[in-house]
């Protein structure tokens, strides 16, 4: 059956009279609690397809199903962590996360409770000291933490990560993977990161989703990674089988689908 | 009370550790407000003196050019003779026409209070909704650019006809005079929202007023408050041309009537009056933008 099915979904942009096809024919089924990598090459539509599951954009083509039932708006229950956290600026960080909890916890939860929830989940993120800051005021990656306690917060089915530590240094992405591997195993939620990191899809996913390149992209290969949870960088650093995985992504990456220079 | 009670802790703290440099650092993270008196007193001789020479030299010279025989203006001197009673007490009443300017500019507050406010709360919700359509800005918005245009006295007849009562018809003036650029404002600020908090908003499913009052007012807070503050401008403009209208104690209609019986220096001082409160309303409007945005300026 699959929790998440993706069924030959196409995605073509029209502009005017200018047509971009940027995806087509994506199949992908994702099991319940299955933590998916898409990966491949800047502009090829993971973005796209990510925003497809959101059901931000509209597909042209095919559809998804979530639970048995079709995905055709954007929901609290695909929670997504945007690309550049997008956070609200004028709202503090317990601000934020409130919004969330507020929308989407009315009437089920009590003023207290979902004031206990906006502080736990900034407590999942070590945020919970910086309540009263305002996105302007700490640094990118504590922003990143803030987005990642918004989504949480939302308790959503499928959790969508648009490359959330793209912009961050090493030593505080390898944190936040850390905290997002706990996170996952605390909760057991299906989660979709979008990713430019080879060491980092390896290390987080059940599942490697490779790209071709645009135009038209699709599914080139689908890499599973046999390595047992709860996972540790170190040990997986000089696992074989990771080893051989972050090859096989590389390989998929740089000999068979190389960007073509003369594309950009 | 609290930056009294503040202020030591810091020194305390400095004092605690008194192997540290304490007099360089102090120096450098000391705010320049924190000079002595004396140097204090110095720097705002500094910012006050021009004005005040500016200020001198130009009532010197407006005294020598209308002292003349043939001068059509009374010179300073005049004005002070024949209006010291408005300039010095702003708040006498002698009877019910005839009050001090303080009273008049409060009565023309009110009204601008009255046309201000609506043309805010139209202009906002309208440059809202405008600015969530591409279509619609691009049909309604050249409209606007003429619309925008339009002196405040050439809108009296119009709206005299319209609503065939004084007062109505003098709020309506100001209204209209004020909603555009606070209209034109927030359409804009609207439409420059980032694609990112409208996704935020999609996924947590609020709703179209929640959306309003919870992203739209504030990501746009910027714009709307540079329109409201061209908006108030415009208004305190209109007042005159309102006030032709609805005769009373406003000081639009204390300078039509002071014309009429030619009390020429009580204009005058009615002049600065008016330049000095616009001046207060723009300050304020400014100074609440401020507070408002405070924090998201960047974003
Ligand atoms: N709204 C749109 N209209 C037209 N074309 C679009 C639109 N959104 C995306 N595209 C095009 O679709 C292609 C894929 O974009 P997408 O953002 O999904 O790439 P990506 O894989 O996420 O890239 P990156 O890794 O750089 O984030 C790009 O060529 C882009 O120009
Ligand atoms: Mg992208």
């Amino acid at each position: 059956m699959g929790y998440l099915r993706i069924s030959r979904v196409g995605k073509t942009f029209e502009s005017g009279s200018r047509r971009t096809e940027v995806l087509r024919d994506v199949d992908l089924t994702i099991d319940r609690g299955e933590f998916v990598s898409i990966i491949g090459h800047s502009g090829c539509g993971k973005s796209t397809l990510l925003n497809l599951i959101a059901g931000l954009t509209e597909a042209t083509k095919g559809g998804i199903v979530l639970e048995g039932r079709e995905v055709n708006a954007p929901g609290p229950d695909r929670a997504v962590v945007f690309q550049n956290h997008s956070l609200l600026p004028w709202l503090t960080v317990y601000g934020n996360v409130r919004l969330a909890v507020d929308k989407v916890f009315r009437g089920r939860k009590s003023r207290a409770e979902r004031h206990e929830w906006t502080l736990h989940n900034l407590d999942l993120v070590q945020m919970r000291h910086a309540a009263d800051k305002r996105p302007g005021e700490i640094s990118g990656g504590m922003r990143q933490r803030v987005g990642i306690a918004r989504a949480l917060a939302m308790e959503p089915k499928v959790l969508l990560l648009d490359e959330p530590f793209g912009a961050l240094d090493a030593l505080t992405r390898a944190h936040l993977q850390d905290a997002v591997m706990e996170i996952h195993a605390r909760l057991r939620n299906t989660m979709i990161m979008i990713t430019h990191d080879v060491d980092e899809a390896v290390l987080l996913a059940d599942r490697i989703v490779m790209m071709t390149n645009g135009p038209a992209a699709t599914i080139g290969e689908v890499l599973t990674v046999p390595l047992p949870r709860p996972r540790d960088r170190i040990v997986a650093a000089g696992d074989p089988a990771c080893l051989r995985a972050r090859q096989a992504v590389l390989r998929f990456l740089h000999e068979r689908h190389r960007l073509v220079a003369a594309a950009e | 009370m609290q930056s009294t009670l503040a202020r030591p802790i810091p020194q305390a703290a400095e004092q605690a550790t008194p192997a540290r440099p304490a007099s360089v650092t102090r120096l450098r993270v000391r705010p320049p407000a924190r000079l002595s008196p004396g140097r204090r007193g110095a720097g705002l001789a500094a910012r006050l003196l021009p004005p005040v020479v500016v200020g001198l030299l130009a009532l010197a010279a407006w005294e020598l050019a209308t002292s003349g025989p043939g001068a059509t203006l009374p010179p300073p001197s005049a004005v002070w003779r024949d209006s010291a009673e408005l300039i010095l007490h702003p708040f006498y009443v002698y009877g019910t026409q005839d009050v001090g300017l303080g009273w008049r500019v409060l009565t023309s507050l009110e009204r601008v209070a009255y046309g201000f406010g609506l043309a805010a709360m139209a202009g906002v919700l309208i440059g809202a909704v405008i600015g969530q359509s591409v279509w619609m800005m691009r049909g309604l918005d050249p409209f606007f650019q003429v619309l925008r245009t339009v002196p405040p006295l050439a809108w009296l007849p119009i709206s005299l006809a319209a609503f065939m009562d004084n007062r109505p018809a003098a709020i309506f003036v100001i209204f209209i005079t004020a909603i555009w650029p606070i209209l034109i404002n927030t359409a804009a600020g609207v439409r420059n929202i980032p694609a990112d908090y409208r996704n935020v908003a999609r996924v947590l499913r609020l709703g179209q007023v929640e959306f309003f009052f919870r992203i739209m007012v504030p990501a746009a807070a910027p714009y709307i408050f540079s329109g409201l503050r061209i908006g108030i401008g415009l208004s305190w403009l209109a007042i005159v041309a309102a006030e032709m209208l609805t005769g009373g104690v406003g000081i639009g209609f204390f300078i039509w009537d002071a014309w009429n019986s030619s009390r020429l220096t009580d204009i005058i001082v009615a002049l600065v009056y008016i330049g000095l409160v616009g001046l207060m309303l723009d300050r304020l409007v400014g100074l609440a933008g401020r507070l408002v945005t405070r924090g998201t300026g960047g974003a």
